[in-house]
């Protein structure tokens, strides 16, 4: 129907240069995924808005006094309650939003070396869910200091700033934590449910495993270990009476399920079709 | 070059491809054909490793897709137009999936020009039409100016002037010596594209040559011969003629008769010795359509006793009649009717009366750039 086969060239060789894809391109690539999107620019529009807004209504609300006992960051503590939603909404929609719309058959026909993409991933989510969640956290704080940093709120160390930042980093693990459950489960409400589930469950199944002796140690634990109690734990809203350096061990829980999340994930993404 | 051996995918009981093994050579044009669900998509998904084989594998200029180096500079795939995320721009797609490989971003203009899509550039791609993202996609295919490019059904939903552009493209891209892989299951389009032909039927290799080997091999060539007059007697003398002279004779709908079974000078002579005189003794040639027809309807007739879902193949050849040579015989002489002639009629779009007419038509839209490079 063509030209005879024997008038072909017998291959082509491109004449652009050949650069070996390194992870700091992969890096590039999803910073611009990031930042092209809308929804990605609302959820963390809506994660600082709610820490800083929520934040700067209990500053208004609060005197000089009701500082004497809690740290300067606690206003900041209620919006982030509401904002680590946000946090793990990214963090899932983050890799799911590409399961759902077939992109990511675009991006691993294009990069084959899946790790390479998926730590990518978690790379350019934790910063960005990390330095958002800090800067509004921070910012709340700031706000508390100045305007109610008067002689009536006593005494305040450099402890409860690096217990604040603990408590960034908490939410920023929970939403690496999503991340890697959308990357095992690829479906953004799935994973989104599944999310919201690890942070309103423990409450209500560690009260009711507590009301039966046999279980009543594990509902403890789970009712001293999920993501409200380490939050207070951290922003010096203690809600449980445990001696010793609490808010590290909250972490080191949370690190170890996160760290099997994201084995699991990277174990999926490896091994399954897309 | 992209060579598979005993490719198999199996999901559940389903095989979907089934002991696949050929070769796709750089420099042509190789279409890959198949009815709907027959395992062109399965395939090309494993050639660029979205899917592991359950057994057997494939290669590309001899590596398997995953381990090549940059895998984005060696190979280019459009396996689905619809795989962007809708919120984010066509220029701001193709960016992030140029930075994944450290092209530069000026080739994502560039490409942007090829498939003419500058205009749209900031655009979100929800908006855009199926032809849109099919040139989406060919532009995220030609990002890495690969030497392999892989095309599934790339002219789905594209208009008659986007169908010569692709077509003018996979030539182009073959011509510089590139492998191109393009699956559809629009025969008439494969006709005035490939070179060569991958042919597979529940996802077993049904054939593996050039397009006029296939043709030739597959389909009964005829010769059109229509007798001087209008009238019905100097046809039908005619027809008794060549049917006593062991020829297979059917009549078209304008009087012609479609013969088989002689070759052009020995008409000529019958007619000459019994003083007839001819209007017309012209060869034809079965169209790649015709002849595709014929090869999977075998695949059908040869699975449909095992296979339940025989109805789901019968609705999936829409709007391509199967040719009913098969059937015209056991109608009787007095009643006789045979179909159109291949080309005059039923071309699903754009379809010439010759294959060659479109191939040479001058290329591409006006606002197509050409690929700098």
């Amino acid at each position: 129907m063509t030209a005879p086969a024997a008038a072909r060239p017998a291959g082509y060789t491109s004449p652009l240069p050949e650069t070996r894809p390194t992870l700091g391109h992969a890096v590039a690539s999803e910073w611009t995924k990031m930042i092209s999107l809308r929804s990605t620019v609302w959820t963390l529009g809506s994660l600082a808005g709610l820490v800083v807004g929520i934040g700067l209504i209990a500053v208004a609300n609060t005197s000089d006094t009701d500082y004497s006992q809690v740290p300067f960051l606690t206003p900041a503590l209620f919006g982030l309650f509401v904002g680590q939603l946000s946090v793990m909404a990214l963090g899932v929609l983050t890799i799911s939003s590409e399961y759902g719309t077939g992109l990511v058959r675009t991006t691993f026909t294009a990069a084959p070396e899946r790790h390479r993409v998926l730590t990518a991933k978690f790379l350019v989510f934790t910063g960005v869910a990390f330095a958002t969640t800090t800067a509004s956290v921070m910012l709340v704080g700031l706000a508390t200091a100045l305007v109610h940093g008067g002689p009536d709120a006593g005494p305040h160390g450099a402890g409860e700033w690096l217990g604040a930042l603990g408590g960034c980093v908490y939410v920023t693990l929970l939403g690496v934590l999503g991340l890697a459950v959308g990357a095992m489960l690829r479906h953004s409400a799935g994973a989104i449910a599944a999310m919201l589930g690890v942070v309103t469950l423990p409450p209500v199944l560690g009260g009711f495993l507590t009301v039966w002796e046999s279980t009543q140690g594990l509902g403890g634990l789970i009712l001293r270990y999920n993501a409200p109690v380490a939050l207070g734990d951290m922003f010096g809203l203690p809600m449980g009476d445990d001696a010793g350096p609490v808010p590290v061990r909250q972490l080191l829980v949370l690190l170890l399920v996160t760290g099997a999340a994201v084995a699991g994930a990277y174990a999926e993404t490896a091994r399954r079709d897309v | 070059m992209i060579e598979a051996v005993g490719l198999t995918k199996r999901f559940g009981a389903k095989t979907a491809v089934d002991q696949l093994s050929f070769q796709v050579r750089p420099g042509h044009v190789t279409g890959f054909l198949g009815p709907n669900g027959s395992g062109k998509s399965t395939t090309m998904r494993m050639i660029v490793g979205l899917d592991r084989p359950t057994s057997g594998h494939v290669t590309i200029n001899g590596q398997p897709f995953r381990e090549l180096p940059n895998a984005q500079r060696h190979v280019g795939a459009l396996l689905d137009a619809k795989a962007v995320h809708g919120g984010r721009r066509a220029r701001t797609h193709l960016l992030a999936l140029a930075q994944l490989s450290g092209i530069p971003e000026k080739r994502v203009d560039e490409v942007l020009g090829v498939v003419g899509l500058q205009d749209v550039a900031r655009q979100r791609t929800k908006g855009f039409s199926l032809g849109m993202g099919q040139r989406l996609g060919i532009a995220a295919a030609l990002l890495g100016d690969p030497q392999v490019l892989l095309f599934d059904e790339p002219v789905n939903g594209l208009d008659p002037e986007g169908i010569l552009w692709v077509r003018n493209l996979m030539k182009q891209l073959a011509a510089e010596g590139r492998t191109v892989f393009v699956s559809s299951h629009l025969m008439s389009e494969m006709a005035l594209t490939a070179d060569h032909l991958i042919v597979i039927g529940r996802g077993r290799l049904l054939a593996d040559m050039g397009v006029s080997d296939f043709i030739s091999l597959n389909s009964a060539d005829f010769a059109r011969v229509r007798a001087a007059g209008t009238g019905r007697a100097e046809r039908d003398a005619l027809a008794e003629l060549l049917d006593g002279a062991g020829a297979r004779v059917l009549t078209e709908p304008d009087g012609a008769l479609r013969v088989t079974g002689l070759p052009l000078p020995r008409i000529s002579d019958l007619a000459h010795e019994a003083g007839l005189r001819l209007w017309e003794l012209s060869p034809h040639r079965a169209s790649l359509e015709e002849a595709y027809m014929r090869m999977t309807q075998s695949a059908v007739e040869y699975t449909s006793t095992e296979d339940p879902r025989a109805e789901l193949w019968a609705q999936e050849e829409q709007g391509l009649k199967p040719w009913p040579a098969e059937e015209a015989p056991q109608v009787s002489a007095e009643g006789w009717y045979a179909p159109p002639p291949p080309g005059a009629a039923a071309a699903p779009f754009l379809m010439p009366a010759q294959p060659g007419d479109l191939a040479q038509a001058p290329a591409s839209r006006p606002t197509t750039a050409e690929d700098p490079r």
